[in-house]
Formats: C-alpha cells, structure tokens, sequence
C-alpha cells in the first residue's frame, strides 16, 4: 500500500497574511515532493483498550460533574480518499468551554473557567469508521489578529489513520454560524468548497428528544493505492 | 460526459492552534485528570535493544524566537529497522512553554528500505496551516545513497535535515520555518 500523493488543492496555503501568525512560521522554500517511503507509508496503531469509558464524553470526563453549556453530540465516520471506512483510527478533540474560555495558562479571555469542563477528548473508530463525543457547544471568542476578530464555534480535531504520512489536523465549525465567513484562519483556505467540508451540519434525527443536538463530521484521509500491478503476489 | 471518479478530497487541515497541549498532552499542560498519562510519552520501552540517544532541538520562526506552542512528533524505526507493533516508534514532543525546546529520548533507527537511519518529523502551531513534514538524519552516517536525500536539488540545503551530536548519545537538532538556515520540508 502507497499513499496517493497529497493534493494541495483544497488546503491553505503556508503563508496566507490575513492570519498574522502564519507570516513568519509559514516555510518560504518550496516543499520538495516525492513519493511516500515506507517511513510515511506505516504508523503507530491504537487500540481500544487505551480508551477509559468517559474519554469521549466531554461533559463528565474531566470531575465527573456535568459542564455547563449547551449539551451536543458531535458524530461522524472516517473514510479515505478511496471511500473506504478507517476503522481504529484514534480522533483527539480540544475546545473551548460554552463561554469561549480555553483551560490553558496563556487564554486570559474574560469568559470564565468551568471548573468541570477540561475540554478534551478522544475516541478511535469502529469497523466502519464511526465515532461520536458527547459534548457541550463551544463559545465564539476574540483573538488577537485584527482589530477586532472572533472565532467561531468550533472543535479541534487531530486525527491518526493507518500511517504517518496521513496525519492530519483540523478544526470543525457549525452550520449556520454567522463568524465563520468572517474568520481569518477559516480563510486561509482559498476554496469556498473545501471551507464548507469543515462545517457540519444540524442532525435532528440524531438528537435526543429532551437531552441533546446533534452535528454530523466525515473527515476524510489520505488515501492509499491498492493495485494489482503495485502488490504483486509472490511468484508473479 | 465520461464516467465519474469516486474520490472523496481529504479534509481540509486547520492550524493547531496556540492550544494543542489541550488535546494531546494534557497532562504535560497541567491539565490532570482526565487521562492516566499523555499518549506518546516515549517511542520504545526502557529494554528496547539498540543505543539509547536523547536529541533536543527548538523550532524557530523567521524572526529567529523560538516556538513555544509547537508539538511536534516523531515516526522512526526500530535499531534493526523495522516499523512498530503498536505505538512503538512513535512520540509526542511537546516544546516546554517557557523555552521551547523540545527533547526526544529513543534509541537510534536503523536503516530502512534503503534509506539512511532517519526520524521523521511532524511539526504542528499556530499560525502553521498544515502539518510540516521533515526529516532528521545524523551526523556521520553514510548519507550518499539515501534516495531521498538524493532527490534534493540543493544539496546546499542538506545539513538542515541532520542532527549534530554534542556528547556521547546527544544529538541537537534545530528546526528553521525561515530565513537562510531554513529547514526542508518535505510533501511525501
């Protein structure tokens, strides 16, 4: 199995200005391209055993009282570029609490701590690649950039498939919110259809009657190339 | 019309943010309680066969500040060369918050499928919009035929993927975004 060489296409840019920070820490060489080794081509595994019942309940796993804040589920499949499930894939999530307040030294915003919400999580993938958190709605909340911009709701996602060169970090962002359009770091990616991969729409026949909404996230990974020609059999 | 071709694109990447300790090394954060420990604390257990090596570098911006929010994790193989079972082969390595270094105790790789021992690298912070991959080779071992250092037009360049060692067992390896030491980066 080989990786399919990575399209760019739908990613930002190293260096993209209107997010400030990426000026001097974006690379200003070209990247050199080459087929994945089989350095890239294998990766660390994870397994289920890892996982402590809570892990990917957001709302409890930190004391073990419930977080304040407007009670979610966030769920999804992980598939390749070929459309096929990952299954064992671990997911790790990271988030603001429903003010838009960070547990982290240097997040000095005025929204206050929750002292039962941590703000992480993880989960890995079944067979078919599905995984779900239960979790609380992020805050929007302001950074330093511009004179005056805010971050929409939103959920990081770091995501682990079958080899290290598919190793992939993102953010998800909720359907209808009106700052994503306005956010810097959103538009460091220059195709509006890619953005609109990242938002994950309202799920009512997910939600639970009197309990929680639901969003739905597909990510995709990189995919492999599985052909008859490249994995020849013994004595072929 | 022709017939479509199913492809699904990869997921958009975002940048980590200033917060990606949250997530993945909780515990080094300071954030207790929620995992027994962080995932990727070392590479192989203390009785794994091969030289035991601790390699600490920084990862510098184009001002030349080092990156206090950087993660960055590490992919190699065993001292015969082979790749895991398991977890094993790969690490977290988390920039101290006040200084920026970062350090990674494991035992030298050995050579796989032809290519000169290496680690490879993967760098994620805010203000990096998509994980940057890199590679780090050492001082002294025989680099020539390694093919994909072979492939690099600039050999100029080269001594940026390789660690200088400073002791026996140490090696330092710094990491340039910019600037004319300006690290490889590689799209593999």
């Amino acid at each position: 199995m080989t990786l399919i060489p990575r399209s760019r296409a739908g990613h930002p840019p190293a260096y993209a200005p209107g997010y400030k920070t990426s000026v001097p820490r974006s690379p200003k060489q070209a990247l050199i391209s080459m087929s994945a080794t089989p350095t890239e081509d294998t990766g660390p595994t994870f397994g289920h055993a890892m996982l402590g019942e809570l892990d990917n309940n957001l709302i409890l796993n930190f004391t073990g009282t419930p977080a304040i804040g407007e009670r979610i589920v966030v769920y999804g499949r992980v598939l390749d570029e070929c459309g096929r499930p990952v299954p064992n894939a671990l997911i790790e999530v990271w988030q603001a609490n429903a003010g838009g307040r960070y547990r982290h030294k240097k997040d000095g915003y005025l929204a206050p701590l929750d002292p039962n919400f941590g703000g992480c999580g993880r989960a890995i993938t079944g067979e078919d690649g599905s995984y779900e958190f239960l979790t609380v709605k992020p805050g929007a909340y302001p950074w330093p950039n511009g004179p005056n911009d805010w971050r929409p709701a939103h959920i990081h996602f770091s995501i682990f498939g079958h080899s290290f060169g598919q190793r992939l970090i993102s953010q998800m962002y909720f359907e209808g919110d009106p700052l994503i359009a306005r956010c810097p770091i959103v538009n460091t990616i220059p195709d509006k259809s890619a953005i609109d991969r990242l938002v994950a729409p309202l799920d009512m026949n997910r939600s639970k009657p009197l309990d929680f909404l639901a969003y739905k996230f597909d990510i995709v990974l990189r995919g492999t190339r599985q052909t008859l020609f490249e994995n020849k059999m013994e004595g072929m | 019309m022709v017939q479509p071709l199913d492809y699904l694109p990869e997921t958009p990447s975002q940048t980590a943010g200033p917060y990606v300790h949250i997530g993945t090394t909780p515990n080094f954060l300071g954030n207790g309680g929620i995992y027994p420990e962080d995932l990727g604390l070392k590479p192989f257990p203390d009785d794994a066969p091969g030289d035991r090596i601790t390699i600490s570098g920084k990862v510098y911006d184009g001002t030349g500040t080092p990156l206090r929010d950087v993660l960055l994790e590490s992919w190699q193989a065993d001292a015969s060369g082979t790749y895991g079972p398991g977890t094993q082969g790969w690490a977290r390595l988390p920039a101290d918050g006040d200084t920026g270094v970062w350090t990674l105790e494991t035992v030298k790789p050995g050579a796989v499928g032809g290519m000169a021992p290496h680690i490879a690298l993967w760098i994620v912070a805010r203000g990096i919009n998509i994980g940057l991959q890199t590679r780090l080779y050492f001082d002294g071992d025989d680099l020539s035929t390694d093919p994909v250092l072979a492939r690099i037009e600039h050999k100029i360049r080269i001594p940026t993927l390789v660690a200088k060692s400073d002791g026996p067992g140490s090696w330092t390896f710094d990491i340039h975004l910019q600037g004319p030491d300006e690290t490889i980066f590689f799209d593999m």
